[in-house]
């Protein structure tokens, strides 16, 4: 039987394959996405990390945050190492050298490793149809490495190398649509998520585990280092990237979109902008900008999916 | 009983995947090592290789596959050649550092630009340092063998490294020679089932390919050192285990005809075919000639080089690579480092040659054993000479 503890207003599992102890930054929304995950996808999984903030901060040798088994190799292969173990290990059950126990083969990366330098990988992967679960964590740059942009930055962040300053408002370019090219791939089932909704994330997380085929979840974590925010504001500032619409939560399964939640009116995109340092050299006229490209995608995305919310989701 | 049969090698290649019951083959295409994987494609889809197949979209993924493959205890099989090699570089360090027996052949071919499909060495003297077991065959049975005994090499718990057997694009690969496939019966009894330490297995978690800072990295690459030059001791007791049950002979360096030889050839790979021919055609006209062929790449067979050469004037070393702007061919570079401290050593003249699929025929070689003698008597203004360039 699982155990389980009173947590909320729901009954959460005490189960954590991904310990405590590990050296995120403080107020580390990706450390609470991957703990999160790691609850819904259990025990009987292999985990493939890319290279990264989650790699560094959970495997300095000789210690390791994770209690499931786990390989890390390179920056831009996660997709395709998941692609082997997931095919030995088939083949092996196949010729009888493994036990058969259904053993899920999920993959972690950052935003770099999943929409720049993995995009490859993962589209190679998706395409071919191996049964495992892709999960990006998104802290939208090369938070690793110093707070670098990546193609997940959003338009106007500033980082270290799209710096705001008196000829550029910072990043030039929009964020890059992941969850909607593994969508492309005609894949079972990709979803978004925030840990500042655990229940929702984690149920999706287990949904995506229990889809034969493969699974694309796309998770916002809040960054307060590179995103420069307070470092207890993380579940604050992911929710109001929820409900602004900036970082819209749903789901496509079997190519079905739907809406996770309910939101009859959006915030303000101001009120998320203003709460991060990255945003704060931002113009009215550039704010302006982003809201209407805000409204207009969500607003495609409500058209995706038929109506405007699925059922209301719970925070 | 094992029969000899006419074969194109990479078939046979992908025949001896088949017999060592591969479980995983995870390949990209690529000139000229495709019908390598074509054949094991066939095998699979027709039930007579029980293995997964995966198609993969580069040679970068090609190899990480093979790692996660490895890492859940699959014996795993590859191919590639020249850029295909080059994109999956990073890759083959992993697989070597993070101990996964994998063997891969690489149809040797030359590295762009210019594009050029036909062989030589470029390819794999770019992946020299990789810390993966390296053995150069130079026909269809030697590749078929070693691909057998690459598993067996690999997979001994005294060793756990990736293997990387080379044959010549085109010039091997795609020729039909007389090949004895070694009966499956035979094969299984020389290679027993694949067994990984410790597999990726939530019955019992491991963490692989954690951050090394500096307090450990050194400790760890002293020890993929250390292993690594051990594998030369399981090589030769593999290959001895093979003669017995096969009946055929490998040494890390063969010697053709070299009693009394004041003058030794060095070649590797398919070259040493041509090679014999000429050394028998200048013992034919009473020149102490002979040949050396370097099978065994990595681990580097000091001891048994500094044996071979000792009562040598003269040892000309033909590269089918080129170090730009440095010595030259890489591994006559290697030799003169090899016999640098020996008392008595012979004379090494360095040739580059046959680069980007240009023939040596068997004259080509006597001009360079003829140019080679000169050159130690007189000695010469350049560090290495290019056989056969239009300057």
């Amino acid at each position: 039987m699982m155990a389980t503890a009173v947590h909320g207003p729901g009954v959460i599992t005490e189960l954590e394959p991904f310990a405590p102890g590990h050296r995120a930054c403080s107020g580390c929304g990706e450390a609470l996405a991957v703990r999160l995950a790691a609850k819904a996808i259990g025990n009987n999984a292999i985990i493939v990390n890319a290279t990264g903030c989650m790699e560094v901060v959970a495997s300095p040798f000789p210690y390791t945050s994770w209690r499931i088994p786990w390989i890390h190799t390179l920056f831009e292969n996660a997709a395709a190492v998941a692609s082997g173990a997931e095919a030995g290990l088939k083949a092996l059950e196949k010729k009888g050298k493994r036990p058969e126990r259904n053993i899920k083969v999920v993959a972690l990366a950052g935003d770099g490793g999943t929409s720049d330098i993995g995009l490859q990988a993962l589209s190679g992967a998706l395409e071919r149809g191996h049964d495992f679960v892709y999960i990006c964590l998104d802290n939208e740059a090369y938070m690793n490495t110093g707070i670098q942009r990546s193609s997940a930055t959003p338009y106007g962040a500033s980082t270290t190398t799209s710096p705001a300053g008196k000829e550029s408002l910072g990043q030039v370019t929009w964020k890059k649509n992941l969850p909607a090219i593994a969508v492309a791939h005609d894949i079972p089932y990709v979803a978004t998520a925030c840990p500042s909704y655990h229940r929702d994330l984690m149920r999706k997380v287990t949904k995506a585990v229990e889809t034969p085929g493969p699974a694309y979840i796309h998770i916002l974590s809040v960054c307060p280092t590179g995103w420069r925010c307070a470092t207890d504001d993380a579940i604050k500032v992911g929710r109001l990237a929820v409900r602004t619409g900036i970082f819209p939560l749903y789901e496509v399964t079997n190519g079905q979109y739907k809406m996770s939640l309910s939101l009859t009116k959006l915030e303000p995109v101001e009120n998320y902008l203003k709460t991060q340092g990255r945003f704060r050299h931002l113009t009215e006229d550039t704010i302006k900008e982003i809201q209407e490209r805000v409204t207009r995608e969500y607003n495609k995305l409500v058209e995706l999916a038929g109506k405007p919310g699925g059922e209301t989701s719970s925070e | 009983m094992a029969k000899r049969e006419g074969l194109e090698v990479s078939v046979a290649v992908g025949d001896a995947a088949m017999l060592s019951d591969a479980d995983v083959v995870s390949a990209y295409p690529i000139t000229p090592q495709t019908h390598i994987v074509e054949h094991l494609a066939e095998l699979v889809a027709n039930g007579e290789l029980k293995a997964a197949y995966i198609p993969v979209e580069s040679e970068h993924s090609a190899m990480s596959a093979c790692i996660g493959a490895s890492a859940v205890g699959a014996r795993t099989f590859t191919a590639t050649a020249a850029q295909g090699l080059e994109l999956m570089h990073e890759v083959l360090y992993v697989a070597s550092a993070m101990r996964f027996p994998m063997v891969m052949t690489v149809a040797n071919r030359a590295l762009s630009a210019p594009i050029s499909i036909w062989g030589d060495h470029s390819d794999a003297m770019a992946v020299r340092d990789t810390g993966w077991i390296q053995i150069f065959v130079e026909n269809g049975q030697e590749a078929v063998d070693n691909v057998i005994c690459g598993f067996r090499i690999g997979e001994d718990k005294r060793v756990l490294l990736p293997v990387m057997i080379h044959l010549d694009g085109f010039a091997l690969t795609h020729v039909i020679e007389p090949i004895e496939l070694p009966d499956k019966k035979d094969v299984d009894q020389f290679l027993p089932p694949f067994k990984y330490p410790l597999p990726l297995d939530p019955e019992k978690p491991v963490t692989m390919g954690a951050l090394g800072s500096p307090f450990i990295y050194t400790e760890v690459k002293w020890g993929q050192e250390i292993n690594l030059e051990k594998a030369k001791s399981v090589t030769l007791e593999v290959w001895q285990e093979f003669d017995k049950l096969f009946g055929r002979k490998y040494s890390p360096i063969e010697q053709y005809r070299t009693e009394g030889a004041k003058t030794l050839l060095l070649t590797m790979g398919s070259y040493s075919e041509t090679a014999m021919v000429a050394v028998d055609k200048m013992r034919g006209d009473g020149k102490e000639v002979g040949l050396l062929k370097l099978r065994l790449w990595r681990p580097f067979p000091y001891e048994e080089l500094r044996e071979v050469v000792k009562d040598a004037d003269t040892l000309i070393v033909l590269d089918r690579a080129i170090s730009f702007g440095g010595p030259g061919g890489p591994v006559c570079s290697e030799i003169k480092a090899a016999l640098y401290e020996e008392k008595k050593r012979p004379r090494i003249i360095g040739f580059v040659g046959g680069l980007g699929g240009r023939d040596i025929s068997m004259a080509g070689f006597e001009e360079i054993v003829n140019r080679g003698i000169e050159i130690a008597r007189t000695g010469s203004e350049r560090e290495f000479e290019i056989y056969g360039v239009r300057e």
